[in-house]
């Protein structure tokens, strides 16, 4: 069930060279509803243009201390007043909201009968949810795989969390940390075989890495992120074309298997 | 607790706070966050004839204290609304009412008639002013004899309350008005959006696939406020206000204007519970005020 809750501060730290990881203080009932790849919208209080909720991806919902972390990319008047919150300060949201990332049932379907071994890509922000969806597939019995990537070191997020959780491999556009390239180019992808991936990042990177998942033969998914009004398919802003049409990405997604996409 | 009751022609609602269509999917999708039944009225999106996929993305653009969309009138068409929707929403204990759009009077007619057929459905509001569709809504709604050809076709058709909803975009909204009354509309609503657009200057274009947009939220209630009282002085039909209202003091606004019920819109995105917390607060002010009923604020200011 979805609910509109006031969550508390329990520390705002800045990541990166410009992000911030909040970490809200979450009842029971909320983390009990959340899935690794749903997302929710927060209200933005005290920014001047900013009328709309702002979608973020749920990157971890730690059940034992009752928290539910964002990490958020600090890009226009939205974001930046959402990175000046305090401890002590609270949080308007609408949670959880949207479809979630694969369930065991379908990574076995996808691994036919082989191991089960996924690859979670992540480019820039776009690493937040698979922080979240790792940590599940471990309390799964499944080991993940990161692949991350980022124009620069500094703007690499949570890597030692990511590094903590599995096998972490990075690229840098600018050869600063990790392999030199973009993630499609890391030669992790050529020494193994993996039975899914499961993308977020900006467009040209998803499309990029659905490319390959396709000429490999490998099952793909990938986590959208358009522009949305209500987060609740009500005012059908956000929608990407479909083999079935025009859909929206808050409720049918935002997570996509590429085939039902008209990505060429 | 004051009576809250009001009327639209002969269709009766227990308060008068209605949803926008386009602002509140088929009621459903928000009944986690309100008791629907505690709405006085569910005007669900916007149904054609036929199937409609409508405009690519983007289709939205925030703007200060409010903001664009381009939809164009996404929906799977009257069939699957009555086959697929309709057994899930007619069970909702409140006035549930279609939105009908269309291209051509007989399309808006043939619309209407099947909407007219399902017995849980006590009236439609007539889309005749919908900015983002080429073949159609807008086009009729900005001229006298267009509104009026829409409306003659479909009252022929549809026997139930007839609600007109109205474009803002016109230079004289109150002939528009007064045409749609003289074809037997039993009621107006308005204001459908205010058309807009919006540029990105780093890409250098502008930000809606279509170009333009209509703008919704708190900053066209001025204009919506304005054209609610002109309207609701000129014409002897209901009104129905709607435009930016957000909280119970701008309903209460707009019902001293003269509109007899309102309708919440944008504002369902920023605060899914949006709509009961305007009831209750309605009611609170009544009584604070010492007023029986909501009818005795109705067209009250001067």
């Amino acid at each position: 069930m979805k609910s509109i809750v006031d969550l508390r501060v329990n520390a705002a730290e800045r990541k990166g060279e410009n992000a911030v990881l909040l970490r809200l203080a979450a009842p029971a009932e909320v983390t009990a509803e959340c899935r690794p790849g749903q997302f929710v919208q927060v209200r933005v209080d005290g920014a001047k243009d900013t009328f709309l909720r702002r979608p973020i991806s749920l990157h971890h919902v730690d059940r034992e201390r009752g928290e539910v972390w964002l990490l958020v990319q600090m890009v226009g008047e939205g974001t930046r007043q959402l990175g000046r919150l305090r401890e002590g300060d609270t949080l308007n949201l609408v949670m959880p909201l949207g479809n979630g990332f694969s369930q065991v049932e379908t990574l076995r379907k996808a691994a036919a009968g082989a191991d089960i071994r996924p690859l979670l890509v992540g480019g820039g922000v776009g690493v937040a949810p698979l922080y979240y969806y790792g940590a599940w597939l471990r309390t799964q019995g499944i080991e993940p795989t990161f692949l991350l990537g980022a124009r620069s070191k500094g703007l690499l997020l949570q890597l030692e969390e990511f590094e903590a959780l599995g096998r972490t491999f990075v690229t840098t556009e600018d050869g600063s940390y990790g392999e030199k390239g973009f993630v499609t180019q890391h030669s992790v992808l050529s020494k193994e075989r993996f039975t899914s991936i499961h993308v977020c990042g900006p467009g040209p990177m998803m499309k990029a890495v659905a490319r390959y998942a396709k000429a490999e033969g490998i099952a793909c998914e990938v986590s959208l992120e358009n522009m949305m009004a209500c987060g609740l398919g009500a005012c059908l802003c956000c929608v990407e074309k479909t083999v079935k049409g025009n859909v929206c990405v808050c409720t049918e997604g935002p997570v996509f298997n590429v085939n039902e996409l008209t990505w060429s | 607790m004051a009576d809250l009751t009001t009327n639209i022609g002969a269709l009766t609602l227990k308060n008068p706070v209605m949803t926008a269509s386009g602002t509140f999917g088929y009621g459903v999708e928000f009944s986690d966050f309100v008791p629907l039944e505690e709405i006085g009225g569910i005007i669900v999106k916007g149904t054609t004839l036929h199937p409609r996929q409508g405009n690519d993305y983007p289709r939205m653009a925030e703007t200060a204290s409010g903001m664009l969309n381009c939809v164009g009138l996404q929906n799977k068409g009257v069939d699957h609304f009555c086959e697929k929707i309709y057994p899930e929403v007619c069970g909702i204990d409140t006035n549930v009412i279609v939105n009908v759009s269309g291209s051509s009077p007989e399309d808006y007619a043939e619309c209407a008639a099947r909407i007219g057929a399902l017995e849980r459905i006590p009236a439609i509001e007539l889309n005749i002013s919908c900015p983002n569709v080429k073949d159609g809504g807008m086009a009729f709604g900005v001229t006298c004899e267009g509104a009026a050809s829409v409306v003659r076709a479909v009252r022929k058709a549809y026997g139930k309350t007839l609600i007109v909803k109205l474009s803002p975009n016109v230079t004289d909204i109150v002939s528009i008005a007064k045409a749609v009354e003289a074809e037997g509309a039993d009621a107006v609503s308005l204001i459908n959006t205010l058309m807009g657009t919006a540029i990105d200057i780093e890409k250098r274009r502008r930000m809606l696939s279509i170009g333009t947009g209509g703008l919704s939220g708190p900053c066209v209630k001025p204009v919506a406020l304005r054209m609610v009282w002109q309207v609701a002085h000129a014409v002897g039909i209901p009104v129905v206000g709607l435009g930016g209202i957000s909280t119970a003091e701008d309903a209460i606004e707009f019902l001293m204007a003269g509109a007899c019920a309102v309708e919440i819109g944008t504002a369902n995105f920023l605060d899914p519970a949006v709509t009961v917390k305007v009831v209750r607060g309605i009611d609170a002010w009544l009584d604070a005020h010492s007023c029986k009923s909501v009818r005795d604020i109705i067209g009250v200011a001067e």
